[in-house]
């Protein structure tokens, strides 16, 4: 028996490592790879609690955060696609043409 | 010594896990003698017939011979993911052989022996190693940092991963009629009255079947649809930078996915295990035969589809690129969304 | 099995898997290249598959491997190689960037596993999932859940898909 903590600090640990993949990383699809980890992490505490509290709803909440994941990856690769179509670069330091 | 009940249990898996392995190899190097054989005779050739008897040996002279390869390791490759791609796919290709029931129930020690282990959620457990898979041809292209197996592995994953939705759907069908997702009780959904209980017959999932069929065909990069690996155009496609053992490793992990590919066809749309006159002759013969038979009609049915896998090899001519893309997506999957539909009317209705 | 045995195994799986998801994600962070990070994330999400097996969704450990791990990892190890992104090169913004983020990162993970460390105790203790035998199974459970409290979300989903597929297909499409 593990207690159930240790799952939610396993999510801590998770999290945090991917905000600070977040902040520090500059190429795009990085990024992107690292939200895609704090999804993760946010989806491990929802099992654990599901577990926990012998109910299924925490997981079927972990089904739909995979299906809008999914749907944000296709939308978000098209768009880094389309980025790297425009300016050859896939560094978000060089994408800053809004800023004027 | 006493055993106890859970280092018993140990003991036998590890046992039943070397067995399975062994014969899963063995059976690996035999398909290819296999293949080489029947289309050396669909081409009107002899095929190997010089080391052993009728051949039979070729497969451990083949061993030996990638064995004794040098070792080529190109210069500008990425030198841990070239490495990790073969081991990769070959793992991912014989792990899912742990969840197929290759016999009848049979029990030593409270273990079932015929069956690695018994997952609730067998099917998924399969259709998820199998999408693990890609990763191997993926990335031996990419870190080959050659054009051809470049392009090679760009058309087998986005082939792979195309022809999966249908795969998926076309056995949904399947899992509606067993109402169950695990391998066993899916088998036994398919008993009482010979073939005819069997999906394919009495299931009239043939158009599932027929969708399985030829999306197994793409999954595995087999012919028709072997475009990733089209010599005429990309030489050997994603494995063209290996020799030696690597390449074995590649080479072994096709053979092996065929193998899976035939064992999930048999146990979800023929019966898997049981005999085709199941219910109609009493059982017959002591315990030990009837332990052994339903692994003999289990090695059967794969054996069958291994044959019909070759024959289509040897018959039919490659698919273009954009063929095969609009097949998948503009006919399979369209077809398998109406087959599920057909399924689950048909068994509303009969409820 | 008896009590001890699925507490040890409990316990080893915890600790190798969410050891070996830990470490993969560190590597994610200090790898260079896209592609080594994408495929750490792929280690990642193969051991927190076996932690909810572990935690008895079984379901879900399985759709985190063919959704996730299969079908969303494999389109960004597939865009990487189609962009033929090389490794990132430190600019001044990268360096800001570490100055403020690792320090951040260290407060929120210091923030949350003290919360959850103090109120630990009165989080309890989680049994084995029971699901690693073939006799229990909570797919049917989840389903008729799904389709009938749940069923409008669902479809909402459905939805969301759809337009999520038109909205890719517009945007990766080549201008003329």
């Amino acid at each position: 028996m593990v207690p159930i903590s240790y799952y939610l600090v396993l999510a801590a640990i998770l999290f945090s490592l991917g905000i600070a993949a977040y902040l520090v990383k500059r190429n795009v699809i990085t990024i992107f790879i690292s939200i895609e980890l704090m999804l993760n992490a946010v989806n491990l505490t929802f099992i654990a609690f599901a577990h926990q509290w012998n109910k299924l709803n925490g997981q079927i909440f972990v089904f739909f955060v995979m299906v809008v994941a999914a749907a944000e990856a296709a939308v978000g690769l098209a768009i880094i696609i389309a980025l790297f179509r425009s300016r050859q670069t896939l560094n978000v330091d060089q994408v800053n043409l809004l800023k004027g | 010594m006493h055993l106890s009940d859970f280092q018993l249990f140990v003991l036998i898996t590890i046992i039943k896990i070397a067995v399975v392995l062994v014969i899963t190899l063995t059976a690996v190097a035999y398909t290819v003698l296999l293949e080489r054989k029947v289309i050396g005779r669909i081409q009107n050739r002899w095929g190997p017939s010089r080391v052993g008897p009728f051949g039979l040996l070729q497969p451990l002279a083949d061993g030996i011979k990638l064995f004794l390869k040098e070792d080529l390791m190109p210069m500008s490759v990425e030198r841990p993911l070239f490495v990790a791609a073969p081991v990769i796919a070959l793992a991912c290709a014989l792990v899912s052989v742990a969840v197929v029931p290759f016999g009848a129930t049979f029990k030593i020690q409270g273990v079932d022996i015929f069956q690695v282990s018994n997952v609730n959620i067998g099917l998924l457990v399969i259709l998820g190693i199998t999408s693990i898979g890609v990763y191997g041809i993926a990335l031996s292209g990419w870190s080959s940092n050659n054009k051809y197996s470049l392009m090679g592995s760009l058309r087998a994953s986005s082939q792979v991963i195309s022809y999966e939705l249908a795969l998926g759907l076309s056995l949904v069908g399947v899992v509606l009629r067993a109402g169950s997702l695990n391998l066993r009780d899916i088998v036994n959904s398919q008993i009482g009255h010979g073939f005819l209980s069997w999906n394919f017959f009495g299931g009239l999932q043939f158009v599932g079947f027929f969708i399985y069929l030829m999306a197994a065909y793409a999954e595995t990069n087999r012919a028709p649809f072997d475009l990733p690996e089209a010599e005429s155009e990309l030489v050997a496609g994603y494995h063209t930078e290996y020799s030696s053992m690597k390449f074995a490793m590649f080479f072994m992990a096709e053979y092996a996915n065929m193998l899976t590919v035939s064992c999930v066809a048999t146990l979800l749309f023929f019966g898997g295990a049981s005999s085709p006159f199941e219910g109609w002759l009493p059982a017959f013969g002591p315990a030990w035969l009837q332990a052994i038979l339903p692994i003999f009609w289990f090695v059967a049915k794969v054996f069958a589809f291994l044959f019909l896998y070759i024959w289509v090899r040897a018959t039919l001519p490659r698919f273009r690129y954009d063929q095969l893309m609009s097949f998948g997506w503009k006919f399979l999957l369209p077809l398998a969304m109406a087959n599920i539909l057909a399924t689950s009317l048909i068994m509303a209705l009969r409820s | 099995m008896n009590e001890l045995v699925d507490t040890i195994m409990h316990l080893a799986l915890f600790l190798i898997f969410g050891g070996l998801a830990v470490l993969a994600a560190l590597n994610l962070l200090l790898q260079r290249h896209p592609i080594n990070s994408a495929l750490s994330l792929v280690v990642v999400m193969m051991s927190l598959a076996v932690l909810y097996w572990s935690l008895g969704a079984e379901f879900l450990a399985a759709a985190q491997i063919i959704v996730y791990s299969g079908a969303v990892m494999v389109l960004f190890v597939f865009v990487i190689m189609l962009l033929n992104a090389g490794e990132e090169e430190r600019t001044k913004g990268s360096k800001i960037a570490s100055i403020a983020g690792f320090p951040g990162a260290a407060a929120i993970f210091c923030l949350l596993s003290f919360v959850f460390l103090s109120e630990g105790h009165k989080l309890g203790l989680s049994h084995l999932g029971g699901s690693l035998d073939e006799a229990t199974s909570n797919i049917s459970q989840i389903s008729s859940l799904l389709f009938t409290d749940l069923l409008l979300p669902f479809e909402v989903t459905s939805i969301l898909i759809l337009v999520a597929i038109l909205g890719a297909v517009v945007l990766a499409k080549k201008e003329r």
